[in-house]
């Protein structure tokens, strides 16, 4: 009865949304994969840089600065947050996870200095914005030129990264997340290298605040509330559906960073299914989080109760 | 030197390290060290657990500093150098076949790490064309058919290959000094012969300064120049040349009876 009360319609309707979200958010997701996979480090900066991205290019937008260099500068200051957490760590000693939490917990205030209240709006009709909500009611031309802008967007991103990640620099960050003494044996300076991939992933993070502001046409201090939640899932969701597809390939990284915005895309396009199932978006949250920890455990609990054969070994 | 004082591959003065000083764990690992090794010494380290072995090595090593002493490779004074950056003299091989190489990283990735051991990483692509036919040319002579797994992740390896590896990727960037930590006791019998006689090889090759800590006495004998032994973080026993290649297994257990009243000839070494 109920399923008969749902318009498979609206489900369709809301899909162009979802994947354009899910796109932008793939961006942060890079960040996310960045720290959590290859530096292996609990990063929960995100939750403030993506406010704070979206703070500043709303902010510069309405002062007149072009929405394209807006992105510049809210790439350039989640970079600056991620040194501070990067910093924090290496060079005072503080546990990772909960520098991150600190510098999470100032971006609070640093947002709202920023906008001066908890939340500031830019009109798409009176700005020619990067990506816009508008743009994928728009005409075909409009709507062509958006998915296809995203898309290669972030295909480039995915290029620029893979070709970084087989940098000298790029291999030293992978070496010093993948085994430490290993890294600091061959000459890698592993503090630097871990600011500066905190660095980077923040950088990617307030780069897709910038453009989710201008997507939705507001920047919220509350927009990055579980950010690295949605951006653990994404990762989650594009290693566990495509992962397989993945390894044993000549770019096997090019391919998982394209699984994880994917992942992305999924992931926003399963809340648009439990949303159109009538689901309050209150608990939309707990609902990531469970997932997210279900998919989390999987490794865990298939190497526990798997193969018993290798255990007693 | 402006003193004009010779120097030494290495040389270790009055090295002291205290583990959790103050507590109830405190533990005196190094307890005024000291040690002077020639150009193309290759020494073996023996001694009980505890005795200060892999310290000594870590403090050369710089995996934190030392409370007292100096230590000096070469005309360089590194005491004071972090770990990173000591890297630049030393090549290291680890006891547990996970610790020197990157095993989500390639073969040739993990390769080319140590190729740049010491070196600024630039925005240079990490891996070049010529690096990997040299590479694979270096596989070839471990016969362990590596040369055709160059993109092989390092983590599928077995630990005797990774050992291997980890031996070439120590001798990519000449070190001016070579630190084996019992880098063949997680190693089945058969497999560690191999990395043994490759350790060999490699010194040999590239005429280095080396030290093997090992807990195998007739290795001990063997192997090298010149053998230490340890106990209770000092030297109490230091042999070279023609008087340690007629030593016998016997002689060293007598030795560390001698030091350590009888009960220092554990289980472990007497089965050795």
């Amino acid at each position: 009865m109920i399923l008969l009360s749902l318009n498979p319609l609206a489900l369709l309707r809301a899909m162009p949304g979802a994947c354009a979200q899910g796109l932008i958010w793939g961006i942060m997701a890079l960040g996310v994969y960045i720290t959590f996979r290859l530096l292996d480090f609990p990063d929960l900066t995100v939750d403030g840089t993506l406010a704070t991205g979206g703070a500043v290019a709303v902010m510069l937008i309405r002062a007149g600065v072009n929405p394209w260099v807006s992105l510049i500068v809210s790439f350039a200051v989640g970079m600056l947050a991620g040194m501070i957490t990067g910093l924090l760590h290496t060079g005072l000693g503080i546990p990772g996870i909960l520098s991150s939490i600190l510098t999470q917990i100032s971006l609070y205030s640093i947002n709202l200095n920023i906008m001066g209240k908890s939340n500031q709006a830019i009109n798409v009709d009176q700005y020619k914005l990067v990506v816009s909500l508008r743009y994928i009611s728009g005409d075909a031309l409009t709507k062509f030129k958006f998915y296809g802008g995203v898309t290669l967007g972030c295909l480039i991103l995915v290029m620029i990264m893979y070709c970084y990640f087989g940098t000298e620099q790029g291999q030293a960050i992978r070496a010093t997340g993948c085994n430490m003494s290993m890294a600091k044996a061959q000459g890698i300076n592993t503090n630097f290298h871990t600011v500066l991939a905190l660095m980077i992933s923040n950088g990617l993070v307030g780069l897709c605040g910038g453009l989710y502001a201008q997507y939705q046409g507001a920047a919220d201090v509350n927009m990055g509330r579980g950010a690295i939640v949605i951006g653990l899932a994404a990762v989650i969701i594009g290693e566990v559906l495509f992962g397989k597809f993945c390894v044993r390939r000549k770019s096997a990284f090019a391919f998982t960073m394209i699984s994880v915005i994917l992942g992305a895309v999924l992931y926003y396009i399963v809340i648009a299914f439990v949303l159109w199932l009538k689901m309050p978006s209150d608990d939309m949250k707990l609902f990531s989080a469970i997932v997210v920890a279900i998919f989390l455990s999987i490794p865990y609990l298939k190497n526990k109760y798997g193969k018993k054969g290798v255990a007693r070994q | 030197m402006s003193n004009g004082a010779k120097t030494y591959a290495l040389e270790l003065r009055d090295i002291h390290k205290t583990f959790n000083p103050g507590t109830i764990n405190e533990k005196t690992a190094l307890d005024g060290l000291n040690l002077q090794l020639e150009d193309g010494d290759f020494v073996t380290i023996i001694g009980g657990n505890g005795a200060g072995k892999s310290t000594a090595l870590n403090a050369i090593a710089g995996v934190w500093p030392v409370d007292r002493g100096s230590i000096i490779i070469g005309d360089t004074d590194v005491t004071s150098l972090p770990e990173h950056k000591r890297a630049k003299f030393l090549g290291r091989v680890f006891q547990d076949p996970m610790t020197g190489t990157a095993a989500t990283m390639s073969i040739e990735e993990n390769m080319a790490l140590a190729a740049r051991r010491g070196k600024r990483r630039t925005l240079k692509w990490g891996v070049t064309k010529e690096e990997k036919e040299r590479y694979m040319g270096m596989l070839k002579t471990l016969d362990l058919g590596l040369e055709d797994r160059l993109t092989s992740k390092v983590g599928l390896l077995s630990g005797g290959q990774r050992q291997a590896v980890t031996l070439l990727m120590a001798s990519l960037q000449k070190p001016n000094l070579l630190l084996l930590d019992e880098h063949t006791a997680a190693l089945d019998p058969k497999t560690a012969a191999k990395v043994l006689a490759l350790s060999d090889k490699i010194i040999e090759e590239n005429h280095l300064t080396a030290m093997m800590v090992t807990h195998n006495m007739k290795d001990a004998i063997i192997h090298g120049n010149r053998l230490i032994m340890m106990h209770e973080g000092r030297i109490i026993y230091d042999v070279r040349g023609e008087e340690k290649k007629s030593l016998h297994v016997s002689d060293l257990l007598s030795k560390f009876e001698e030091v350590s009243g009888g009960e220092f000839a554990n289980d472990r070494m007497i089965l050795s």
